[in-house]
């Protein structure tokens, strides 16, 4: 196990230090925007990982729902918190593309407000999980996660359907990408997974331990309490 | 430039930020398992 996730870190360091030297010197600068285009490589593969991080918890929710599992209930857990995380992150890059392409930092496009209600939703379950202190917390959480899944796949299919100021999708939707370039996108994509990967890992570790503390300071305090 | 720059600093901020809430996570965890045994 330990082996395993040293193994991990080091791929994990390796990948992140390549898809940064491919994403800002390898990769051809795109002809109209300049260099500034180089924020899709961490646009992008950021959007893709929470996007995937927002699937596991939809499943990991559904599968708590039905077998009150603990296990899936801290999966549950932990892909939100990073989710969020890596949402934050194409929330803070998007913007500081936005300004020197369209302009403006924000503007409240369809497929950009989608993404704050997605993010706004997984802090609302992060803040339901973190302060509320009934029994039925995981149930509740795990109901609104199925409810914030939903906007997932509105957020994906907002620019295939309507007219919108964001662009097309650059891989699936008609849109043409240097393939030069789609090589840099997709390792960048690897190396954040495996960096979700590791960041989940570490967290549900912490999750367990952090229960397994808590049960026992509620035993010795039941303990003092009979003497 | 600037603006990659700043794409750049701003998402490895943010990735830091939430690892330093996990190592002070880490670390409050610790102590308490460590007061727990004595």
């Amino acid at each position: 196990m330990k082996r395993g996730f040293s193994i991990l870190a080091i791929v994990t360091a390796l990948l992140l230090s390549f898809a940064l030297y491919e994403a800002l010197i390898a990769a051809p600068t795109e002809r109209t925007m300049g260099d500034v285009q180089r924020i899709f490589y961490y646009h992008v593969p950021s959007a893709w990982t929470a996007f995937v991080l927002f699937l596991i918890n939809f499943v990991a929710s559904v599968v708590f729902l039905i077998r009150r599992d603990t296990k899936a209930d801290i999966l549950a857990l932990v892909t939100a918190e990073v989710g969020v995380v890596f949402c934050t992150v194409v929330l803070a890059t998007g913007p500081i593309w936005a300004r020197p392409v369209w302009g403006i930092w924000w503007t409240w496009d369809l497929r950009l407000t989608l993404t704050l209600v997605l993010w706004l939703i997984y802090v609302s379950y992060l803040v339901l999980r973190r302060f509320s202190a009934s029994s039925q917390t995981p149930v509740l959480a795990a109901v609104l996660a199925i409810f914030g899944a939903l906007d997932v796949p509105l957020v994906y299919f907002s620019i295939w359907f309507f007219r919108t100021q964001h662009p097309s999708p650059v891989i699936g939707g008609g849109g043409s990408l240097d393939p030069r370039m789609a090589h840099v996108l997709l390792i960048n994509w690897a190396a954040f997974l495996c960096l979700a990967w590791l960041v989940c890992w570490t967290r549900y570790r912490l999750e367990v331990v952090e229960r397994e503390v808590e049960e026992a300071q509620a035993l010795e305090s039941l303990l003092e309490d009979s003497r | 430039m600037n603006y990659l720059y700043a794409a750049y600093v701003a998402t490895w901020v943010i990735h830091g930020t939430y690892l330093a809430i996990l190592v002070r996570k880490y670390s409050k965890i610790r102590r308490e398992t460590e007061s727990l045994k004595k």
